[in-house]
């Protein structure tokens, strides 16, 4: 039997991620949905990046930005005492900017369904804008805030590249199930290799399962 | 602070389009935005109502300014005292009939209500719809539910953008009445845009009418369609007269009213629901009048009136002529062919008989 610390690790940081994303994302995503800004395109250029980089570029900028002599590390290290490289907070980091686009991409497709109508409506009934967030979009957008939350879950649980970049290989820190089986293959442990690689093919299969029967009329798009 | 009059006077321009409009709309009964499509009417009431901001120019109802460009005051939509009935309903989704007639009524803040939910359910007939999905609603019940939501939000002015305009005609029967009489029963001033000469009718009270983004006349309805000018927005309908009248006496024998309509006097068959000494609206199709210089005798037409003609206007591509023949205080209007103008060789300032073969009426004016 391999060790499961990794998967609880995994699960973890995906749900601490989707959980940031959640709130971090509604609003990009709202925005983008609504503005008509002549910024829009480069924001939405942006936020689809990581979806078309190799990890390894995403990784290797994060290591740069999150090392405790940058500024930020540097910050980080001296509000915590912990570093932001080989850590479980600069592995949130570098999962909540890897899986950006699962989160505002389903969230700003559903939010461009509602159409203007529905909002002008709630308007005219005295409800503020945010109210109408509130009242009218969100509830009208339910299944794409499934959508995006089980996507952004399950990617995150996916990562591989960027993890082991910024967050190497440190049990009960660092080491998440992607990691794990690459030890496990590594040191030619493939019946625990199997074990967890075949777990984790049942998962992926079973929440994409589920986002499709959600919504099948759901498409990631890129730019 | 008085809700006497809504005062326009807006300069607002999107893309091509420009809307220029200067009016003060009495706040007191319906007051129909009459146009054909792509005169600024949804423009013009998407302003008053918050949901765009008028390029320049200010709005105001009674003492309160809600836009003023000057000024650089904008209240906005949801701040309005102002209910909106839009062309596709717009009901929320995810709400059933009674969470969507809640949802503005929580909103109001005005305790205590001045239209309470029991009294609109009962006018509108909402009560067998409270448990339903919109999405199982028909387009009449639908716009019904949207009317009753908006009054809910205890608006005091009512804005209706042509809530009729996506229903067959059955259903717009059907709506019509639920219409009338509610808002003469709880008696909100509102606004109804429309480009259908029989809603404006039968509904409202005055016309503001625009073409190309201007307001180019308003008044009573009777005034404003008996004015040649409006002529070209109407065209798309049968052209004709509308003029009030005070209906005199019923004959039971023969089934005939006599309605009286500036001193001259029209037989007609008898109306349901009126009364000897109620006024009536009358609508009298340009085509049901002919003309005659001499007075006719021997001729089933009952309906001779005295009058003069004061316009003649040949239509473009066509055999026929339109006459304007004035008949004491109001208008008529009068479809004749080309041939028949030159053949009895009518002028403007002549004297003549206009023939009236039939009249509808139409509903009693407010």
């Amino acid at each position: 039997m391999p060790d499961l610390g990794p998967l609880w690790l995994s699960l973890e940081l995906a749900a601490v991620t989707t959980a940031i994303l959640l709130l971090l994302g509604t609003p990009l995503a709202w925005w983008l949905a609504r503005t008509r800004s002549g910024l829009k395109p480069a924001i939405e250029a942006l936020t689809a990046l990581p979806l078309i980089l190799p990890p390894t570029v995403i990784g290797f900028y994060l290591l740069i930005l999150l090392n405790p002599t940058a500024p930020i590390g540097q910050f980080w290290l001296s509000l915590t005492g912990d570093t932001l490289t080989f850590s479980f907070a600069g592995l949130v980091v570098a999962s909540v900017v890897y899986s950006l686009p699962f989160m505002v991409q389903p969230l700003q497709s559903a939010f461009e369904n509602i159409g203007r109508g529905p909002l002008e409506a709630a308007a005219s009934l005295g409800a503020s804008p945010l109210d109408a967030f509130f009242s009218v979009a969100m509830p009208l957008s339910v299944r794409g805030f499934l959508t995006a939350s089980i996507l952004s879950f399950a990617h995150t649980i996916g990562e591989f590249g960027v993890v082991l970049m910024v967050g190497g290989s440190i049990p009960g820190r660092t080491r998440v199930i992607s990691i794990a089986i690459f030890e496990e293959v590594e040191t030619l442990n493939y019946h625990d290799a199997h074990l967890l690689s075949g777990g984790l093919i049942a998962f992926s299969f079973v929440t994409l399962l589920i986002v499709y029967s959600l919504n099948r009329r759901f498409r990631l798009h890129v730019g | 602070m008085s809700d006497s009059a809504l005062s326009l006077n807006l300069r607002s321009k999107r893309g091509e389009f420009r809307l220029d409009v200067e009016a003060e709309i009495p706040l007191a009964g319906i007051t129909a935005i009459f146009g054909p499509s792509g005169s600024g009417k949804t423009s013009l009431l998407r302003l008053i109502a918050g949901l765009d901001r008028p390029g320049e120019g200010r709005i105001a109802m009674g003492g309160d300014v809600w836009s003023d460009s000057a000024r650089r005051v904008f209240m906005p939509a949801h701040k309005r005292p102002v209910g909106l009935v839009f062309q596709d309903a717009r009901l929320f989704a995810h709400l059933s009939v009674a969470g969507n007639l809640a949802y503005g009524q929580a909103r109001a803040g005005i305790a205590p209500p001045r239209f309470d939910s029991e009294t609109i359910i009962e006018a509108l007939d909402l009560a067998p719809l409270l448990t339903r999905r919109p999405a199982s609603l028909s387009g009449g019940e639908a716009q019904r539910v949207a009317l009753g939501r908006a009054l809910l939000a205890q608006p005091r002015l009512l804005l209706l953008d042509e809530p009729m305009a996506g229903l067959d005609h059955a259903r717009r029967a059907e709506l019509l009445p639920y219409l009338d009489t509610t808002l003469r029963q709880l008696e909100i001033p509102a606004l109804y845009v429309s480009h259908s000469v029989e809603e404006v009718v039968r509904l409202a009270d005055r016309v503001l009418a625009l073409s190309h983004g201007q307001c180019v006349a308003m008044g009573p309805v009777e005034d404003v369609f008996a004015r040649l000018e409006i002529e070209p927005l109407e065209r798309e309908f049968e052209a004709g007269s509308i003029l009030a009248g005070r209906l005199v006496a019923h004959d039971e024998r023969l089934q005939l009213s006599r309605v009286d309509i500036g001193g001259q006097v029209l037989e007609l068959p008898m109306p349901v629901a009126v009364q000897p000494g109620e006024t009536v609206r009358l609508r009298i199709r340009a085509r049901d009048v002919a003309i005659a210089t001499l007075k006719p005798q021997a001729i089933s037409i009952r309906n001779v009136l005295d009058g003069r003609i004061v316009g003649i206007s040949e239509i473009d591509d066509s055999p026929y002529a339109d006459l304007i023949v004035s008949i004491g205080t109001s208008q008529l209007k009068a479809r004749l062919t080309r041939a028949s103008v030159e053949a009895l060789e009518l002028v403007p300032g002549q004297v003549v008989y206009a023939l009236v073969k039939s009249a509808s009426f139409d509903r009693r004016p407010g």
